[in-house]
């Protein structure tokens, strides 16, 4: 070791100075942009942030705002009916994808190809599919069935399930990758053992297979979740929130808020109970998968 | 250094390998047809609506309103695509869609570079240059990744503003590298941790810095993870509609806002078959990356899916 030992601070300089755009991320935008939204959102701002203290006004006037009550009411509906049948579809077609099957390739790419697409793209297809005029509708009424009815997105009760099934065929083909992954991770021994003892097939997936899986499932959960929650750009796309408020979701609202209406204390209110809603989800996830097994 | 390649990816490997041992020998058995049929009628639901965009966008109006929209067009006609491309209306300018896939191309080529560039060093600092603090700046990343980007949109408004970058070009490159730096750092710092470390002290023992064992010893080795990331990024930044919106003027629209602007227009008639060739070809850059990439695709969507 030399006499003139370096200062601590400029060892890894290089190092140091290339994670500058990580550490400023990180710390302006991640966390002091958080910190920002989340206290102005005490504030009385309109047009413009202002460091104008209301206490909890916007948020009992946020929780009073009808427009918001079905927002979070549409997103409980899409949210629940998303998570069970995207895990639904996904673990079926996983198990029918590991059966041994030929074309397996093609019938990935087949499932998968939606993902690729934006939710724009996803939305603006499945309007001119459900559109009553000239899709599914009118093409069941015209092979005779002439009192057929199916048009979700006129339909305000309906509505949400039309876009549900948009967000199904772009996202449930990620789910099933994600499950496929897990299925070919699974010991094939255990099968075998399983077999030997002449447990049914549909026994040993609910009563082996799927406890095993538990990571992926996770996995997929937290990433379903989240997508539930910012869901935007599909729901402006296909419906433009409506018939009515039948599709108007938080995300949207906050936009609304921030861009259009001009009413920037509203929109970081709502902005940060989306935010209380992601923590809900993700920290106990983090804690289970980090806090258990952290190794010094 | 052949191990470095098998080693590497380990997690999402054993998917892409496909089926192994025999093949199943009876074709017709009652279980296979079972079996097939529901993937057929499965991948149905996948592949019509692709279809039927193709067949719409490829017929006239007049056949539009008459027919079915699952009936391949009687008159193929590719009027609709020119108009797509070169006519179509969003607020005042008639001139179509390429101004916005141009604007796309503008906002995603530098995006994707940048924020590789700058998550691949990012990642590599994190992977063999452990600094006091690193972990932690590290952890906020990853947890940002899950903060809804509703509550950080308006913050970086006023600090776009600050710097006169809001509604530039450049003020949404930073965006997209800002809001790709979780995962693209974490995807970078997870394969550079997996390359053996004997390669990176050996480096050292010889003297080489920071700088030259990421370009002469890092980079050549991780053509792979580029690919992927490349991957992820270009499909991510070019269908993103939120960003686009929010920190651009019209005049600089990416594709996919000017796509729902031409297609939710409530002025004029409704062009159906113009709508459907635009919305396909919004489409096309993401799936023909899609259809290039294969597994390769397969494995950034999973590299994405564990950001977690």
């Amino acid at each position: 070791m030399s006499s003139e030992r370096p200062s601590r601070l400029f060892r890894n300089m290089s190092a140091k100075i290339a994670a500058i755009p990580m550490a400023l991320t990180a710390l302006v935008v991640f966390l002091g942009g958080t910190a920002w939204t989340v206290a102005y959102s005490f504030t009385k701002s309109k047009l413009l942030p202002k460091w104008d203290l209301v206490g909890l006004d916007q948020y009992e006037r946020l929780w009073s705002t009808k427009r918001w009550m079905v927002s979070i009411e549409n997103l409980a509906v899409y949210g629940a009916g998303m998570l069970v049948l995207s895990f639904v579809l996904g673990f079926v077609l996983a198990c029918l994808m590991d059966q041994k099957i030929r074309f397996e390739n093609t019938f990935r790419t087949i499932m998968l190809y939606p993902f690729a697409l934006s939710f724009i793209v996803t939305g603006l297809i499945w309007q001119w599919i459900l559109n009553p005029d000239f899709g599914i509708q009118h093409i069941v009424r015209s092979a005779g069935w002439e009192s057929f009815t199916f048009d979700p997105l006129y339909t305000a009760d309906w509505a949400i399930f039309g876009v549900m099934l948009a967000a199904l065929w772009q996202g449930s083909g990620l789910v099933m990758v994600l499950m496929l992954a897990g299925l070919r991770g699974i010991d094939q021994e255990i099968w075998k053992a399983a077999r030997i003892d002449g447990i049914p097939a549909w026994k040993i997936y609910v009563m082996i297979i799927i406890p095993m899986m538990r990571p992926v499932f996770i996995t997929a959960l937290v990433l379903v979740t989240s997508g539930i929650i910012k869901v935007y750009d599909l729901v402006v796309a296909q419906t433009s929130g409506g018939p009515g408020l039948a599709t108007e979701m938080p995300a949207k609202y906050v936009y609304d808020y921030m861009f259009r209406a001009q009413n920037l204390g509203q929109a970081f209110a709502a902005s940060t109970m989306m935010l209380l809603a992601v923590m809900i989800v993700v920290i106990p996830w983090a804690m289970m998968e980090f806090g258990g097994k952290r190794r010094g | 250094m052949a191990d470095v390649y098998t080693t590497a990816p380990a997690k999402v490997e054993p998917m892409l390998q496909g089926p192994t041992g025999r093949k199943p020998r009876k074709a017709l058995t009652r279980g296979n047809i079972m079996l097939y049929g529901t993937l057929i009628v499965v991948s149905l639901y996948y592949l019509l609506p692709l279809y039927v965009m193709i067949v719409t966008s490829l017929k006239g109006m007049p056949e539009i309103r008459v027919g079915n929209i699952f009936a391949p067009p009687l008159e193929i006609t590719f009027d609709p695509w020119v108009k797509a491309w070169a006519e179509a209306c969003t607020g005042l300018n008639c001139d179509g869609l390429s101004r916005g896939f141009w604007n796309s191309v503008r906002i995603t080529v530098p995006s994707v570079v940048v924020s590789i560039a700058i998550a691949s060093v990012n990642g590599y600092a994190l992977a063999n240059w452990r600094f006091k603090g690193a972990n932690t700046f590290f952890t906020i990343l990853i947890f940002g990744a899950f903060i809804p980007y509703q509550v950080m949109l308006y913050p970086l408004v006023i600090l776009l503003r600050e710097i006169g970058l809001y509604g530039s070009l450049t003020g949404l490159v930073i965006v997209h590298t800002i809001f790709g730096m979780p995962i693209l750092t974490l995807l970078f710092r997870n394969y550079f941790s997996s390359l053996p470390e004997e390669l990176f002290k050996a480096a050292r023992v010889d003297g080489a810095g920071f700088w030259r064992i990421y370009f002469q010893i890092m980079l050549p080795m991780s053509l792979p993870i580029f690919v992927v990331a490349m991957i992820l990024q270009v499909t991510g930044i070019w269908n993103d509609f939120l960003f686009g919106t929010v920190y651009t003027k019209p005049d600089s629209w990416p594709m996919t806002v000017q796509l729902n602007n031409i297609v939710n227009s409530t002025q004029g008639v409704k062009e159906y078959n113009v709508n459907m060739a635009a919305t396909l070809l919004t489409g096309l850059v993401p799936l023909v990356i899609y259809f290039a990439s294969g597994k390769l695709f397969v494995r950034g969507v999973a590299a994405g899916a564990v950001k977690g």
